[in-house]
């Protein structure tokens, strides 16, 4: 440490000037923001990181604290869950319910967002983001009551209604800041030249919307694929999705924590993956409207 | 045949310059007719079920009762007010803690540093985790005999706690774990809102001789006033709603004591643990009435602030 301090010269900082856009930080701040980013980072990842170590570890190891971090792996857990409780077929219902409940939102959020965002029409927006301020209990109910009557429960088409539920609002969200700040004038030109509007919009305004559309798929795939309460009700015996399948884990007597946390891992690592690649999507749709105010 | 022929293409050019006309509502109907079918109806449903004494089954005969649910679940200090109390202790103080949390990490990230982008992916894994398998991940930490919560307490010497089974406890343990995991959320959107800042009026107080603390507290704090109702507003409407976390950590009524048990597990509980739907549409629309009323607060107040 000494010696980088004498290494520096003291012509290095001058004293501020007006124009320079960055400062130099003091060096204890330099410090405490490392000491601290790196304590947060620890705080957030910690528990993932325990949850997929207890995936490794046999009941006995779990039961004892000498073996916190010391213990042979073992790959029982997940021969358990993917082996025996028919798991594969939650994964798929899961993957289903969240990508056909994502296309069918997109289809008809995008249009209207566009709409909204084009015509600034806050009413009609304010109904379809009623749907986020509602909760879904409120719904589920009569729901419940109208689909029971139907004999729909426990089938798909119920479970995929219940999930556009939750990803429309989310779709027209993200879609109308984003369309809100997309400049109109290629659109506009394209009608100069001959488009009419509807052509203008499919043809021109689709395509360059392109980055928004993955950021709502992607968030709404993900908000669908982490829902349990519309499943948990909705859903039969085939249809389960795998939230509800791991709640299903622990209404036993004793709980089978290896196999419990080997099923948490196998819903949280696809949706962390698709994750990882598309951060910058799940950041910005995260974020949309967040900046306006 | 030679008809068609001819009238078809004009046909279809009026239904195109029909359609391009009132592409305003052609685009906007399909959504809002779903959402308004999803919403509307079964809100109406629930307004109706709420003055009957609909119970057991959906095909159950039931009876119109007035608002005698109403005066029933109003006078309920056992179940209901509680629910109400704890929806708001649950919601206010994780909120709070997590902008108060989330603005130093969003202020820590602020300025670009080398591993930012690591730090990026870090806080969003617990934003994507799914909630059950969070809280089946914090139910073994937290598991009184061999969650490593209390291994850590026992390293410093603190006798271990009963954390998520403790009448007293389980609360305070779920509102930490909701922190956890939609702090990231906070800090995303404020981060959003600081790189948007220009960084002028920092500048200027710089030259006036402000410290740090002064320019974040006079400069960039009222600046980000809009960023933070907007984040508080979507939390809180999400912290509000919070099922999945409280329902599959401590299962029907929020645990033995009814210890976590939010406006939305009882409504929930009263729905499809019981079965007593005129009473749970009762607490729906009660439930329902209150988070408007937060909303229209909320977004009256920034009107009145903007003009």
């Amino acid at each position: 440490m000494t010696t980088t301090l004498q290494t520096r010269p003291v012509t290095e900082t001058p004293r501020p000037v007006r124009t320079a856009p960055r400062r130099r930080k003091p060096r204890a701040y330099k410090i405490f923001r490392v000491v601290a980013l790196t304590l947060t980072v620890l705080l957030f990842i910690a528990p993932l990181v325990w949850m997929f170590i207890s995936s490794l570890k046999t009941n006995v190891d779990i039961y004892d604290a000498s073996k916190t971090l010391f213990f042979t792996p073992t790959l029982d857990n997940y021969d358990n869950v993917l082996g025996r409780n028919n798991y594969f077929g939650f994964i798929f219902n899961s993957f289903w319910v969240a990508l056909l409940s994502t296309i069918f939102s997109l289809i008809i959020g995008v249009p209207a967002a566009y709409a909204m965002s084009r015509f600034t029409m806050h009413r009609s927006a304010i109904v379809v983001l009623m749907a986020r301020i509602i909760p879904g209990v409120s719904l589920l109910v009569p729901w419940y009551f109208i689909f029971a009557n139907m004999r729909m429960v426990g089938g798909f088409g119920v479970l995929i209604l219940s999930h556009m539920f939750v990803a429309l609002p989310l779709i027209v969200y993200i879609m109308i800041s984003y369309f809100d700040s997309t400049p109109l004038e290629l659109e506009e030109q394209a009608q100069v030249d001959g488009l009419t509007h509807i052509g203008a919009f499919l043809r021109i305004t689709l395509p360059l919307s392109v980055p928004g559309l993955a950021t709502a798929g992607i968030l709404s795939f993900i908000f669908s694929w982490n829902n349990f309460m519309f499943a948990l009700v909705l859903s039969g015996a085939n249809t389960k999705t795998l939230p509800v399948a791991i709640f299903n884990f622990v209404s036993y007597a004793s709980i089978d924590w290896g196999s419990l946390m080997a099923a948490a891992v196998v819903v949280t690592v696809p949706i962390m993956v698709i994750a990882l690649f598309t951060q910058k999507y799940i950041v910005s749709g995260l974020t949309a409207g967040a900046t306006k105010g | 045949m030679t008809t068609m022929v001819t009238t078809t293409p004009s046909m279809w050019r009026n239904y195109s310059t029909w359609a391009n006309r009132n592409r305003k509502w052609l685009f906007a109907s399909p959504a809002m007719i779903f959402v308004g079918l999803l919403i509307a109806v079964p809100l109406g449903w629930t307004l109706y079920l709420s003055v009957t004494d609909s119970e057991g089954s959906v095909r159950a005969k039931s009876n119109l009762v007035g608002l005698s649910n109403y005066f029933e679940v109003l006078t309920d200090t056992d179940r209901f007010w509680p629910a109400v109390m704890r929806t708001f202790v649950f919601t206010g103080g994780s909120l709070a803690i997590e902008l108060i949390l989330g603005m130093c990490i969003a202020l820590l990230l602020w300025r670009p540093f080398r591993g930012e982008k690591w730090v990026r992916v870090a806080i969003l894994l617990p934003l994507v985790a799914t909630p059950v398998a969070v809280g089946m991940m914090w139910r073994l930490i937290f598991d009184p005999n061999i969650g490593f919560a209390n291994q850590v307490l026992s390293w410093i010497g603190i006798p271990a706690q009963p954390w998520l089974s403790g009448q007293y406890t389980a609360l305070p343990t779920l509102m930490f774990v909701d922190i956890w995991q939609w702090t990231p959320m906070v800090v995303l959107m404020l981060l959003a809102g600081l790189t948007s800042l220009s960084d002028e009026p920092d500048e200027a107080a710089r030259i006036d001789g402000a410290n740090s603390w002064q320019r974040f507290w006079f400069v960039t704090l009222p600046l980000m006033r809009a960023t933070v109702i907007v984040t508080i507003v979507l939390r809180g409407i999400d912290a509000l709603k919070t099922f999945d976390l409280l329902y599959a950590t401590k299962g029907k009524g929020g645990g033995s004591f009814h210890e976590v048990e939010t406006l939305n597990i009882y409504a929930f509980g009263l729905s499809f643990d019981y079965n007593d739907y005129g009473i749970a549409s009762t607490v729906l629309i009660l439930f329902f009435l209150l988070i408007i009323a937060i909303m229209w607060v909320l977004t009256y107040r920034r009107k009145a602030n903007r003009s």
